[in-house]
């Protein structure tokens, strides 16, 4: 059980480790087999059949009716800017776009600066377990509303939502639908061409690709402005030439990503009950962040009371344990997490939160190594901290 | 990920006099939960007057810890008049360094002793000087409403630790870290306080409306183009903007709005409320401002 000096890795919703097979996939594309895709001659044309067959294993992982629905990316966060800066630009009578208070920063910060510009933005509210308001929901989405945006799955709490419910909302508005599914993917089984998700946002590393590759998925038949302008890739629709290798990998993910949709959601989920449990049962005044009854099968995010999240990180990264907090000391910014605080999570917990995120390379050995340091973290912490002793008495 | 240094490191994992003194002379709290970082402090004088034993409680991140630990050890022997003259630069030297983005956690050490050092005076009926040593004009009024702190403790920090820029004030107070909005206030109170020559309010003279009124039409044109780049074209420059005098006729003062103000959906509203508002305070309210 005792593994000092092994990486204990639970942040897998900050970035996952390659697989063996998708870095295996990937190496002709860094080496011998270097063309251009978009090459007239064999050499590159063997590179672009590569290109192709990666869209279809991604394309069959989301569901989709059409390989011809994704299109590659550099990351999650232009496929976000790209969808919905597309929806606005295709519906220029319509100046509203309505997200949640939960999104990540890459649509949040994308929306302050569509209001700087002019536009109006609504941010769906949340209640104290992270839920969203479905009644302020509808109120919102309307026939001004050009582009609903809603994550599939939340990153610090893991709350899944409803998407396809918002999706019948927007189109009964005359509005698009876009979903940031960069957690979800993988996790939550997705059957896209039965549902009324225009554009879907990816992201590879996530799910055991590389870092810098990503996905945009763009229903049949919603209109699509390209982002990124200049050359003809992606059939017109995101210039710039294709980050071959990282497509390959993103292509070869999405099948292994298909093949342990299932342990995802068994065994990777019993690892994150085993944890919780252990928790719960060992450490006083915690709580459990989020929606314990749709959330994704591998996120844990717990609240340590009257202690701060960095000081906890710190103390677990000398046992190599790797988490992530929703404290404000952890990013250089001094408020904590935007998430927490619009489910009405006390400051006094907020900055003591702590994300443990599981992915499939994670073993029970490591869930018990962290119940075994975890709680001597927490005691010693506590032990200086002014408001632990009040709240003793 | 920070990169704390082994010092800060020692203190953080081995922190030094930690939990409550028996009895205490003096107690204080400063900061508290919401903010993310809080520090009680307590300590004991011996016969001479000297801090004889200090101990400290922190809830927060690493270096409020190693901040505070390194604080109890720095004042230890001390009189409370040798004590009153630590500064969070004292607390930063025994750590080595801080990150830039940390330093809020050393001012809060310098400030929680000197809340101590006051619970002591005014335990003992001495008169508490609650103006901090060095800017005594007035307890100071609130500037970042979200971490609550005043102009008065901007400028101590400032002088402390030399900044000049409102970011720099944000890492040592954490004003303006959260909504931002006081980010403009903060560095208005710093350009004031580091004018040079004078800490005085060192605004450019306003001229009695007849004044102007008597200038020839040069003189105007001056005063006018005077006022717009030293009281208004900054402003503007600071969100991506300018703007150039094109013509005085009269009391029509034309101005040409350019960068980002050209486009701007409010630009009617900047050069009404914010323009031609400077210009009737610093020139005459008889003038009126138009684009050209």
């Amino acid at each position: 059980m005792e593994k000092e000096n092994k990486v204990i890795y639970l942040d897998n919703n900050a970035t996952t480790c390659v697989a063996p097979e998708v870095f295996e996939a990937m190496v002709p594309y860094l080496t011998e087999l270097y063309g251009n895709p978009s090459s007239i001659h064999h050499f590159g044309g063997q590179v672009a059949s590569k290109v192709e067959e990666a869209r279809e294993k991604l394309a069959d992982l989301l569901g989709a009716g059409a390989s011809s629905e994704i299109i590659f990316t550099s990351c999650g966060s232009e496929s976000d800017s790209a969808a919905i800066l597309s929806g606005l630009s295709i519906c220029p009578k319509r100046s509203k776009v309505v997200t949640t208070k939960v999104e990540h920063s890459a649509v949040i910060n994308l929306c302050k600066e569509l209001e700087r510009k002019g536009y109006h933005v609504s941010e769906i509210p949340v209640d104290a377990k992270g839920r969203l308001d479905m009644e302020r929901a509808r109120e919102m989405i309307d026939e001004d509303t050009a582009v609903v945006s809603v994550m599939w799955a939340n990153n610090e709490i893991g709350n899944i939502y409803p998407v396809q419910e918002l999706a019948e909302i927007a189109h009964h508005n005359g509005a698009l639908f876009h979903t940031d599914a960069v957690q979800a993917v993988g996790k939550v089984p997705m059957a896209l061409k039965d549902m009324d998700i225009d554009m879907l946002s990816l992201s590879g590393h996530k799910f055991h690709a590389p870092k810098g590759v990503g996905a945009l998925y763009v229903k049949r038949g919603v209109r699509f402005h390209p982002f990124l302008i200049g050359g003809h890739q992606e059939r017109g629709r995101r210039a710039g030439t294709e980050n071959v290798a990282g497509i390959v990998g993103l292509g070869k993910a999405a099948e292994l990503a298909k093949e342990h949709i299932t342990e995802e959601n068994t065994r990777v989920k019993a690892l994150r009950d085993q944890l919780e449990a252990g928790v719960l049962a060992s450490i006083p005044s915690v709580r459990i962040n989020g929606d314990p009854a749709s959330r994704l099968p591998n996120t844990s995010n717990i609240s340590f009371e009257y202690i701060e999240g960095e000081s906890i990180l710190m103390l677990l990264d000398l046992d190599h344990i790797c988490a992530s907090s929703g404290s404000a000391c952890t990013t250089g910014s001094l408020e904590p997490s935007h998430v927490l605080r619009a489910m009405g999570v006390p400051y006094t917990a907020a900055h003591g939160s702590i994300r443990f995120s599981f992915s499939r390379y994670n073993t029970e050995d490591e869930v018990k190594f962290v119940l075994a340091k975890l709680p001597g973290v927490i005691e010693k912490l506590r032990g200086i901290s002014p408001y632990w002793k009040n709240h003793q008495g | 990920m920070w990169n704390y240094n082994k010092k800060v490191m020692d203190h953080f994992l081995n922190p030094r006099n930690v939990g409550e003194v028996e009895n205490p002379d003096a107690v204080a709290e400063v900061g508290n939960m919401s903010c993310g970082d809080a520090l009680k402090i307590s300590l004991k004088l011996d016969d001479q007057g000297r801090i004889a034993d200090v101990k400290f409680q922190t809830f927060g991140c690493a270096s409020a810890i190693a901040s505070s630990s390194a604080l109890t050890e720095l004042v230890k022997g001390m009189t409370l008049d040798e004590a009153s003259k630590v500064t969070n630069r004292d607390i930063v030297n025994v750590l080595g360094e801080l990150p830039e983005e940390k330093m809020h956690c050393s001012v809060m050490g310098m400030e929680a002793l000197q809340a101590a050092i006051a619970d002591y005076k005014r335990k003992h009926g001495e008169k508490v000087d609650e103006t901090t040593e060095d800017d005594g004009d007035h307890e100071g009024r609130i500037v970042c409403h979200c971490f609550g702190v005043t102009d008065a403790k901007i400028r101590k920090v400032a002088k402390i630790n030399n900044l000049h820029k409102a970011e720099e004030i944000t890492e040592y107070t954490k004003a303006g870290g959260a909504c931002g909005s006081c980010l403009d206030k903060i560095q208005e109170i710093l350009d004031e306080l580091w004018r040079p020559g004078t800490s005085e309010h060192a605004q450019p003279a306003a001229t009695p409306a007849e004044d102007f009124e008597k200038l020839s039409l040069v003189k105007k044109v001056l005063r006018v183009q005077d006022i717009i780049d030293r009281e208004i074209k900054p402003v503007l420059e600071r969100d991506g903007g300018s703007i150039e005098l094109v013509d005085l006729n009269g009391n029509e003062v034309q101005v040409r709005l350019q960068g980002i103000c050209a486009t701007c959906p409010n630009s009617k509203l900047t050069l009404k409320r914010f323009v031609e508002a400077k210009i009737h305070e610093f020139i005459s309210d008889k003038l009126t401002v138009v684009e050209a």
